[in-house]
């Protein structure tokens, strides 16, 4: 897509809202977020070269993922909300097919597979439907009116499910959890209520046992092990292990940018990707992750705001689901990294190495700034 | 209204939506505490805890091996030395197949079973990143060998090391010992930080002993470890202080002067300086190479040397248990005298047969027709068992034993040398604890002659007729002549005097004394192969049966030697001390099966008295004494 074209669009909406506007405002950038974004960014490609042992090429490749990255956000900001609401039906069919298509294309190659490969590009589907799912609920949701009937909740409920036991079978626990994270933080908005919500955990305890049967031998040794890590200290308990030695090394200080003894000399596994926090807690210590942390929830703050000053019941659940989506996402990484919830590989939130995950949270960043930006100033 | 109810519903769906968006911001607030809590407890409260854990994962101490001081004799010869070998190691988890590693090395380098045998007994006992050890003592080829294809084999490595070697191979075997890989039992006795570099340790004799001395302290080196465990730098270094150097009093001359002496016999010569208690030589024949048992000697090697008949393994000279015979004697006259039994002057008429009161039993002399009247001098000299008979029953069992056991008989003589075991002076009490019967006035004459169950070591009896030769002055024996740690001033130990033993008399010493020259010089005596010596010496003989003949073959004249398998024969017992006035050296000589011990003796004794010229049978070679001086 030309950016003479998204000009051209943005003319059309011109006439659609009046009064005050900037070049920010112009180019449907909305900067307290865009701040946010940066200054988190840029710490975490700080922590992801030390994580990296000072490895440039990782440096320069993750910095190529959030040039792309801040481009598709900046496509995602140009495109009207009415136009995710009108297309919500058709991206989350779309997204399902996909899966599908990923989960043959695996089983025909005999192997977990997650990627659709597109000749130049590799598409993930489930990344997709992180967003498809938040969109096809919000826009339902905005059809029928709330507070939510039973059957409505019932019908969510299978829209969640499909896609989330699709991703699971990939098998992709972490992305597969994000995926009701998404959609369950549309049914909490769209005002679920709190009676259903404590059965749905009650009905999702007994279901445990289920789960357990369903899941793979490596995702049940993942939750043994955190139940107890020192079961298999030198196997899979060494992950959790070495990055719980990582940021109690620390300290409050930290050992300060490159001195960081447990990933420089490969203690610490995936020290560049999932467990990169606690290479934050040994390096910057207790004051660089807190930091790290305020930052996360500066962004997320934002992403309230642009929820509460949202001007239908579409974009606002549709602000809010991103919003507490992401930070899910980043507290299902830190809490696993620290140790208090069990491992699943879900990377932390645009600092991980890693591009595709970061193209999906900053197009969901870049549909938060379209709606921010696209507001009638025209209020209630 | 349509519209209405819609608006209506509308600001209700904002009011939710706003109720559940500050709803959630208070829990994701939280969960937030709960994050950062966590982190103050991981970064403050655990902070110690993890710092440990965190260096010790990075940190590693690797021990440096001490260097094992050598040992020397007493004119500065080299017994005991280090040589820089090549060997090859293993790290087992490097080897991805351990078997085919072991085919495809075994080109290059010749592997014996034993080798193959001990590194898989060692691949037990270690941990999968401990280096191994497959083969030492490379050969020159065989390194180069390697190189040319170290890297077909991963986790094999050429290493130098210092190994023990013992350049006079048997001639020390039993007095120095050896060293050998440290043993599960003896990890259990040493401080084993101390030794987390070492895998050697000494397991018998002076090596056993001064362990402490020779082995040194451990140093350290502090590396930088990445997490497969490969050292990435040096951050410090503790050097180990090398083990001291010993010096021993053994004169390795004479030693080997003394193993040629009993070459091709069992037996043993200890010869002790009496003026210190410093002990010249020790002796045991047959002897071993030490340098087999360093790194584990083979099945078949140990199961010849354990089966041997001539029990090379045995260290007679300090573990042999012997009947003294005849060579006990003096020291029995000595305890007439000590208890005012007899005097010098006291005489008797020897029949030639003894006979207590109230037995019909009848003991007859070696010298059937009998000595006659015999004083001291002359039942020391001429050896007469009926004047002993007749002393040991006035004396009693009782006094015999406290007689003896302040020679040093029946007890450790407190040698350093871990192996020495006390032998046996009998008492009434110790044959009814140990043979449940009761003792006999027989037993006591056959102890008079020391016969019987009577056990003395040939280290005993040498430290016994120093104390002759001192005329009752005492001293330990002992094997360390001083130590000197690299680098330091030489520490000269110092001798050890114990309790001397008094006479009522110190005269009566010279008569001991003269009987015992009388052995030498008189026509009578029985000691004539010292005859003709260039020193005044004093000796006494004795001659143990090994089996009891039969009396009837006891009072025949003339028994065939000769007509005895060879291992039921005599041993032969010798004592002896020279120069008479200023004594240099005191000997025991045991030979077994055998008449050889005052030939033994006199060979040793020549070679130690005489300048090298005089020596009449030059048993040295000058060929070994050079191999022997580096």
């Amino acid at each position: 897509m030309s950016i003479q074209r998204y000009i051209n669009e943005k003319n059309t909406f011109k006439e659609n809202t009046n009064g005050y506007r900037n070049l920010w405002q112009w180019i449907h950038v909305d900067v307290p977020l865009l701040s946010g974004l940066i200054a988190l960014m840029a710490l975490g490609l700080f922590i992801l070269y030390s994580a990296s042992n000072q490895d440039l090429s990782v440096v320069e490749h993750q910095a190529v993922h959030i040039g792309l990255a801040f481009f598709i956000m900046i496509v995602f900001a140009q495109i009207p909300p009415s136009n995710y609401q009108r297309w919500a039906f058709w991206i989350y069919t779309i997204g399902i097919l996909l899966l599908v298509a990923v989960l043959i294309v695996g089983h025909i190659g005999k192997g977990a597979s997650r990627w659709l490969n597109l000749g130049i590009i590799r598409f993930q589907p489930s990344e997709m439907m992180k967003l498809a799912i938040p969109m096809f609920l919000a826009w339902h949701f905005h059809r029928i009116h709330l507070p939510l009937s039973l059957k409505t909740i019932f019908f969510a409920a299978i829209i969640i499910f499909i896609p989330a036991i699709l991703t699971a079978k990939e098998p992709d626990l972490g992305t597969a959890i994000l995926l009701m994270v998404a959609g369950g933080s549309v049914l909490f908005l769209a005002g679920l209520r709190w009676q259903l919500l404590a059965s749905i955990t009650a009905l999702a305890s007994l279901c445990a046992p289920i789960l357990w049967y369903v899941m793979h031998d490596y995702q049940r040794k993942r939750v043994l092990i955190f139940l107890n890590p020192e079961r298999d200290p030198l196997g899979s308990g060494y992950h959790i292990i070495q990055s719980k030695i990582a940021i109690g090394s620390g300290g409050f200080f930290g050992k300060g940018w490159l001195n960081g003894t447990q990933s420089h000399l490969h203690f610490l596994p995936e020290h560049s990707t999932d467990f990169i926090f606690a290479v934050c807690g040994e390096e910057l210590g207790f004051i660089g992750s807190t930091i790290l942390i305020i930052l996360y929830m500066l962004v997320i703050a934002r992403g309230l705001y642009i929820t509460i000053n949202a001007q239908d019941t579409f974009t606002r659940l549709l602000a809010g689901s991103l919003t507490l989506t992401f930070f899910v996402s980043f507290f299902i990484n830190m809490g696993m990294v620290t140790g208090v919830l069990p491992v699943v590989g879900l990377p932390l939130p645009l600092v991980s190495y890693g591009g595709s995950s970061m193209v999906t949270l900053m197009a969901s960043f870049g549909i938060l700034m379209s709606i921010q930006t696209h507001r009638k100033l025209l209020t209630t | 209204m349509q519209k209405r109810i819609a608006i209506k519903n509308h600001i209700e769906e904002i009011r939710l939506i706003n109720q559940r968006s500050i709803t959630a911001l208070i829990i994701m607030a939280l969960l937030v505490f709960i994050l950062i809590f966590r982190l103050a407890y991981l970064q403050f409260s655990k902070h110690d805890l993890y710092t440990t854990l965190s260096q010790k994962n990075w940190l590693d101490l690797v021990p440096l091996e001490p260097t094992r001081g050598l040992i020397y004799d007493r004119n500065g010869i080299l017994l005991a030395e280090n040589i820089p070998v090549f060997s090859l190691d293993v790290i087992p988890y490097k080897v991805q197949n351990m078997p085919k590693m072991l085919a495809d090395i075994s080109r290059i380098v010749s592997l014996s079973e034993n080798d193959i045998a001990q590194f898989q007994k060692q691949l037990k006992q270690h941990r999968r990143f401990d280096e191994i050890l497959l083969k030492l003592r490379l050969t020159e080829e065989e390194v180069a060998k390697f190189y040319e294809n170290q890297y077909h084999f991963p986790g094999v490595m050429i290493r130098a090391r210092l190994l023990r070697h013992y350049p006079m191979g048997n001639t020390f075997s039993h007095v120095l010992g050896y060293i050998g890989r440290i043993s599960i039992e003896e990890l259990n006795d040493i401080d084993q930080s101390n030794y987390s570099a070492t895998n050697y340790i000494g397991k018998q004799g002076i090596e056993k002993f001064y362990e402490d001395e020779l082995h040194g302290t451990v140093g350290y080196e502090q590396a930088e470890n990445d997490a497969s465990g490969e050292p990435v730098r040096i951050l410090n270094q503790i050097k180990p202080i090398p083990g001291k150097n010993i010096y021993l009093t053994l004169d390795s001359q004479l030693q080997i002067a003394a193993e040629q002496a009993l070459t091709g016999h069992r037996g043993a010569v200890i010869a002790i300086q009496p003026q210190t208690g410093q002990v010249l030589a020790v002796v045991s024949e047959p002897g071993f190479d030490p340098n087999m048992f360093i790194n584990g000697v083979s099945n078949i090697d140990y199961k010849n040397l354990q089966e041997s008949p001539d029990r090379p393994l045995y260290n007679r000279a300090i573990r042999g248990l012997y009947s003294p015979a005849s060579t006990i004697k003096p020291f029995m006259a000595l305890g007439g005298l000590r208890y005012g039994i007899i005097t010098p002057e006291y005489t008797i008429y020897d029949p030639g047969w003894f006979k207590l009161k109230n037995s019909s039993h009848i003991f007859h002399d070696w010298r059937h027709h009998g000595h006659g009247m015999v004083n001291l001098e002359r039942a020391i000299a001429g050896s007469c068992d009926t004047y002993f008979w007749e002393l040991g029953v006035k004396l009693g069992i009782i006094k015999i034993g406290e007689n003896l056991k302040q020679f040093g008989f029946g007890d450790l003589t407190g040698i350093d040398l871990d192996e020495e075991i006390p032998g046996n002076v009998p008492t009434p009490n110790w044959k009814r604890k140990t043979k449940g019967a009761v003792w006999y006035e027989g037993d006591t004459v056959a102890s008079a002659i020391g016969q019987g169950y009577m056990q003395i070591t040939p280290l005993q009896l040498a430290t016994g007729v120093s104390t002759i030769a001192m005329r009752g002055e005492r001293f330990v024996p002992y094997l360390l002549m001083g130590q000197q740690e690299p680098g330091k001033n030489y520490n000269p130990s110092t001798p050890t005097k114990m309790e001397p033993v008094m006479l009522q008399d110190p005269n009566y010493w010279q008569a001991v004394i003269t009987g015992m020259q009388d052995v030498v010089t008189s026509p009578e005596g029985t000691g004539h192969k010292l005859k003709g010596a260039l020193y005044s010496v004093a000796a006494k003989t004795g001659t143990a049966q090994v089996y009891s003949r039969k009396q009837a073959a006891n009072e025949s004249d003339i028994i065939n030697e000769d007509n005895i398998p060879e291992r039921l024969r005599n041993n032969s017992l010798l004592i002896a001390f020279a120069p008479i006035d200023n004594p240099q050296i005191a000997i025991a000589v045991i030979v077994e099966n055998s008449k050889l011990a005052s030939l033994v003796a006199r060979q040793v004794l020549d070679h130690y008295l005489l300048p090298k010229s005089q020596v009449p049978h030059s048993q040295v070679s000058a060929n070994n004494v050079n191999t022997t001086i580096h």
